[in-house]
């Protein structure tokens, strides 16, 4: 799902075209209108004027460049002696929401990134805080949109597109890169005080006593969601427990699942594809009208499965009896294969095929259920071994068994 | 997270008190409040809610804290 990071070309010296570039920037080429797009409300009309931007302020011209496009995010730009550091929005706009539900959809998920480096939110200065994030667009958009009242910097770190926590655990959001940002940003010239404030998931990865032996930065751990990050500094930096603590609500749940759908996909379709050959094995050696009939009830118990094992197991994980998800993904793989072998016309290819069916369906649920240990916050990876020695050998011999069963239910 | 629990005994998670010089920071980076204060030092509390991120062993200044996960 991730790409892998290359350390070595962060730790290479050759210089990297994108750090010359000030953040909110992309190069893209050379469009000139599309530039204005977001900009100002006045312009976005596709009238081709040539005014300028905003009459009172000339900012926007000051600080354009051929070949580079403004990111809608950026407000305007501030100078400091680091250079030009774009103040960032804190309003969401259309643009963000289509690409918010693209992104979690898994559809643009790769390229969903924000240039690293130092941006501004309100009017800081030298005494404001600082406050470190990924340079996933959705982590990015979570965090400005929480800034509505505050005067910070924001020191986004190349994760390559990746949230903090799962980067903290991949070695992206790591200490390497993060004094490595504090020193590319000039952060020491734009504030007096030396401290930073990272998000609390990101200290899988980080050591903060390296930081400030490396960086002479003092971390300071902030709360693991960005909404609180607002009463967290009025509160003298101090965070209550409740915003110390990961959660895992339904609707967090429920918003991994296009994603777990998403990596399923491919799968899914081979072993669709796979299952109308097998079904057309019969009497006749090959039958295509077998294939067609027992293929497409095949197919449903391998959607049931999907259904069960990727949205339904992990929306309703604490309902489901057992700790394995494994186990929790068979309770309602068995569940989902009951009710499609009642309207489908399953029964009437007797009870081989029947027992066949309700195993495959069951078994797909299970497994995949059991894929879901890896985007919870809250399994230990010597739980998921645990629990995958003692399942996969289960699922697949319920797997081998379905098909003996299918095969031999045709003739 | 006390309603969604995953399995028991399988944190590798080890703790050595000696080491440990109370500065708190463990409690601070677990995102499964598994460390509690206790008389200046630290204690395991919960530890059946740990999911080996091992946020705690990279900021501990003394290496109290070791975390093995893949060696079970
Ligand atoms: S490894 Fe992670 S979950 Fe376990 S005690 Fe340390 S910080 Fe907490
Ligand atoms: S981080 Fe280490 S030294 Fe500090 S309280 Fe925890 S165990 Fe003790």
């Amino acid at each position: 799902m991730f790409q892998e990071y290359d350390e070595k070309k962060v730790k290479s010296t050759t210089i990297n075209p994108e750090e010359l570039k000030p953040s909110g920037m992309k190069s893209e080429g050379v469009t000139i209108l599309p530039s204005m797009n977001g900009v100002s409300q006045a312009c976005i009309s596709d009238s081709g004027s040539l005014k300028p931007i905003n009459e009172k302020d000339d900012s926007f011209e000051k600080y354009a460049k051929p070949g580079y496009v403004l990111s809608h995010f950026v407000n305007r730009f501030m100078d400091t002696d680091a250079g030009q550091i774009p103040v960032v929005k804190t309003e969401m706009m259309l643009k963000d929401m289509l690409a918010t539900v693209g992104a979690r959809a898994g559809i643009t998920r790769n390229n969903y990134r924000v240039i690293p480096g130092l941006y501004a939110a309100g009017e800081p200065d030298e005494n404001s805080e600082v406050l470190v994030t990924a340079n996933f667009k959705l982590t990015f958009d979570i965090l400005r949109k929480n800034l509505k009242k505050l005067n910070v910097w924001i020191l986004v770190l190349d994760t390559v597109g990746v949230n903090v926590w799962c980067a903290a655990g991949k070695g992206t959001f790591s200490t390497r890169e993060l004094v490595r940002r504090v020193e590319s940003s000039g952060l020491d010239k734009v504030v007096k005080h030396r401290r930073i404030i990272l998000p609390q998931l990101s200290a899988t990865g980080i050591s903060a006593r390296d930081v400030k032996k490396m960086s002479g930065f003092s971390v300071i751990y902030g709360p693991v969601r960005a909404q609180d990050i607002q009463a967290f500094l009025e509160n003298g930096k101090k965070a209550d427990p409740d915003m110390r603590q990961v959660t895992f609500t339904f609707a967090e749940r429920l918003i991994l699942t296009p994603v777990e759908l998403n990596i399923a996909l491919k799968y899914v379709l081979i072993t669709a594809v796979a299952l109308l050959v097998i079904s057309g094995i019969g009497p006749g050696i090959f039958s295509l009208k077998s294939a067609g009939e027992r293929g497409w009830i095949s197919i449903v118990f391998l959607l049931t499965g999907l259904l069960s094992g990727a949205v339904v197991t992990p929306a309703f994980l604490p309902l489901l009896p057992f700790k394995e998800f494994a186990a929790k993904g068979m309770i309602s793989g068995s569940l989902f294969a009951l009710c499609a072998m009642f309207l489908s016309s399953a029964s009437s290819l007797g009870i081989s095929a029947m027992i066949a069916l309700f195993l495959f369906g069951t078994s797909i649920s299970s497994f995949l259920a059991m894929n879901f240990t890896g985007s919870t916050p809250f399994t230990s990876p010597s739980g998921v071994e645990k629990e995958m020695k003692q399942f996969i050998p289960i699922q697949a011999g319920a797997v081998a068994l379905s098909l003996v069963l299918w095969i031999y239910s045709a003739f | 997270m006390k309603n969604i629990r995953y399995l028991e005994d399988v944190s590798t998670l080890v703790f050595n008190k000696d080491k440990c010089v109370g500065c708190s920071l463990c409690t601070v980076v677990c995102p499964h409040q598994v460390f509690e204060m206790n008389d200046g030092k630290a204690v395991i509390v919960d530890l059946d809610g740990c999911m080996e991120c091992g946020a705690c062993v990279n900021n501990c200044p003394v290496n109290a804290i070791e975390v093995n996960p893949g060696v079970g």
